[in-house]
């Protein structure tokens, strides 16, 4: 109340009336502050201020010393330059994930739309069943999920290694898919794009039927293939939520991180198969070299930061701020 | 990434839900027919196979251990084979972590993570929606932004905080992580749905003589419900399922969240006891797999009409 005395108009001004069409809002820049108090204090204290102790942390020798008490060593741009020459290390890992995520991606999209093609093409019945199965794959937990797959890729007792051996006729009882990192990151993008299909296959079969009827039997009168009419009608109308689709499921799939780890943890060579994210937590958490972590993290959140900002812009666009 | 954020950017990018696509011609010749037939195997094969993993677990968790490590593959548990051991050995078992402490902190942490991203989202989207400030654009800006900063950079510095406060292995320390991870998103879409609400509606309802407030209660705020609730299931959902957070601040057996517990069942340096892990993925995974089965009917509409702009 006292900010509306403050800023309250130059006496010389009428009076407002009881019924003023100014809105009552205007007077009270107080209220709306007292409503996000909590918010602000809430994201301060757990966002706002562990990013700067990260960035401090980024440029301090930081090790488990210090976690008992010895002061930090201010390092300058030390651990940022041990991280950017460390090619066996991050350069390794940071290539690792983009493959990793530009696989993830590609399938998912791929299959994504393709799913929704076919929920286009279905009955009601069989849409039904369809959609059942996506939301099973879609609800499951990863943590759950990932332990699940890890048993039917099991290798003494797995599914998959006693359907092989029955159809082949070799015996791969003891085959270990997770040792290989080759088979470990198909069986982790088998993982992903399982649990990253439904969204796409969803928002793609939503946005389709988007699509008015009379466009697509247009271009069928014209004499347009199946396959035209989807690359030259279907594909343009819904180019706006492809594109979102893939910056989001972009940042998601470089995000990972339950699925690595739980996989990791089942059997698999944990120096071969790092993330970034998994990394960051071995050479923090594990390792205890934490201003290195830190610097680290700092770069994830640039390159996250720029992958983010065509789809902070588009919204920002879309919402009319 | 939740099941629920993802309706919410279906909603955000404008997308209704139809009761079903228009068939593109009604001709139904010969080849359509087998065409129908194929495209209904295929639809089978997709059901198969995005139901597998699930079936597996549930599946397995009945098995007993000779039927699991047999050479021939047990598809169901009949009746000479059905056991509820690993249930019962899982929720009892003193070796590790135990089952019931886990749970109710699961409990206890996504109940109050909901319940509070809740209030708090709503008191934000009501100062970002309702009234006219100097810094609004910016922090719905922040907003937008803090949403897409990546959790897998901060939880060494997180740890680090939370340590030195003394909240490591407590459910309040957990919770207001959480919250600050699940506020951003609730903020962003509750926002949505009150911007959805007229202000002439309440307009109306304070010439009938509603104070201001009073106009709000009785009229927005009900139709808010379904972005309430939309809201909720994305933190619970959230929270049920954390593990990066909970495996850091939540290390000690007796705090550990149901996930955690579950890993435990992995550091057994034992031969992995199948039967034990998918009882225990059942256990951790059926709640939110039923809850979320039968919201998200219910939850499509309302998310889609928090997308109509006012």
């Amino acid at each position: 109340m006292t900010t509306s005395f403050l800023d309250a108009p130059a006496p010389a001004s009428p009076p407002p009336t009881r019924r003023s069409s100014r809105p009552p809002r205007r007077r009270k820049p107080v209220l709306p502050w007292l409503l996000l108090s909590a918010t602000l204090v809430v994201l301060g204290v757990f966002t706002g201020y562990p990013i700067v102790r990260l960035v401090v942390m980024s440029f301090q020798e930081y090790e488990r010393a210090q976690l008992m008490g010895t002061p930090a060593e201010w390092v300058g741009f030390d651990n940022y330059v041990s991280i950017l020459t460390d090619l066996d290390g991050f350069w390794t890992v940071l290539l690792r994930s983009f493959v990793v995520m530009v696989i993830c991606v590609v399938l998912t999209m791929v299959i994504g739309t393709l799913l929704a093609l076919l929920m286009m093409r279905l009955g009601k019945g069989l849409r039904v069943l369809v959609s059942v199965g996506l939301l099973l794959a879609w609800a499951m937990p990863p943590l759950s999920a990932t332990i699940v797959w890890g048993w039917i890729f099991d290798t003494e007792y797995g599914i998959v290694n006693n359907l092989l051996t029955r159809i082949t006729g070799d015996r791969w009882f003891g085959h270990s898919w997770l040792l290989d990192p080759l088979t470990f990151f198909m069986i982790l993008v088998i993982i992903v794009v399982w649990g990253a299909v439904p969204f796409v296959a969803f928002t793609m079969y939503a946005g389709l039927t988007q699509i008015p009827g009379e466009v697509i039997e247009a271009a069928q009168l014209d004499g347009a293939s199946a396959l035209q009419r989807f690359r030259l009608v279907q594909i343009p109308y819904v180019s706006g939520i492809i594109t979102v689709l893939i910056v989001l499921s972009m940042i998601w799939d470089l995000r990972l991180f339950t699925q690595v780890f739980a996989l990791q943890t089942i059997g698999g060579d944990r120096e071969a198969t790092n993330t970034i994210g998994v990394y960051i937590f071995q050479t923090g958490m594990a390792q205890g070299h934490y201003g290195v972590a830190g610097a680290i993290g700092v770069i994830f959140v640039f390159i996250m930061m720029g992958l983010s900002s065509y789809y902070v812009r588009r919204t920002v666009q879309e919402e009319e701020l | 990434m939740s099941a629920v954020e993802s309706r919410t950017v279906q909603a955000g990018l404008g997308i209704r839900p139809q009761a079903g696509p228009a068939r593109t011609s009604g001709r139904g010749g010969p080849a359509r027919r087998v065409g129908d037939v194929v495209w209904g195997l295929v639809a089978v094969a997709v059901f198969a196979m995005s139901a597998f993993p699930v079936y597996w677990m549930i599946n397995t968790s009945f098995l007993p251990n000779s039927a699991i490590r047999g050479e021939d593959i047990a598809f169901f548990p009949t009746p000479d084979l059905f056991t509820m051991r690993n249930y019962v050995s899982v929720i009892t078992d003193e070796s590790r972590a135990a089952f019931t402490p886990a749970m109710w902190n699961s409990i206890w942490v996504t109940t109050l993570t909901v319940f509070l991203a809740m209030i708090l989202g709503f008191l934000a989207s009501l100062a970002l929606t309702r009234f006219k400030f100097k810094g609004r654009r910016t922090f719905i800006l922040l907003i937008l932004v803090v949403q897409m900063l990546p959790g897998e950079a901060m939880f060494i510095s997180l740890f680090r905080i939370i340590d030195s406060w003394h909240m490591l292995n407590t459910v309040i320390g957990l919770v207001l992580v959480y919250l600050a991870g699940v506020l951003p998103f609730t903020i962003w879409t509750l926002r949505g749905f009150v911007n959805g609400v007229p202000a002439e509606l309440e307009e109306a309802a304070m010439i009938d003589g509603c104070t201001k407030a009073g106009a709000f209660w009785r009229v927005t705020f009900p139709l808010l419900a379904p972005g309430l609730v939309a809201t909720g299931v994305f933190a619970l959902i959230q929270a049920w399922n954390e593990f990066i957070l909970a495996l850091i601040i939540m290390s000690r057996p007796e705090s550990m969240t149901l996930p955690i517990w579950l890993r435990t069942f992995q550091q057994a340096n034992e031969a992995t006891n199948w039967g034990a892990m998918m009882a225990g993925s059942t256990l951790v995974a059926l709640p939110v797999v039923i809850f979320f089965l039968f919201v998200q009917g219910r939850m499509t509409g309302g998310l889609v009409s928090g997308a109509v702009k006012g």
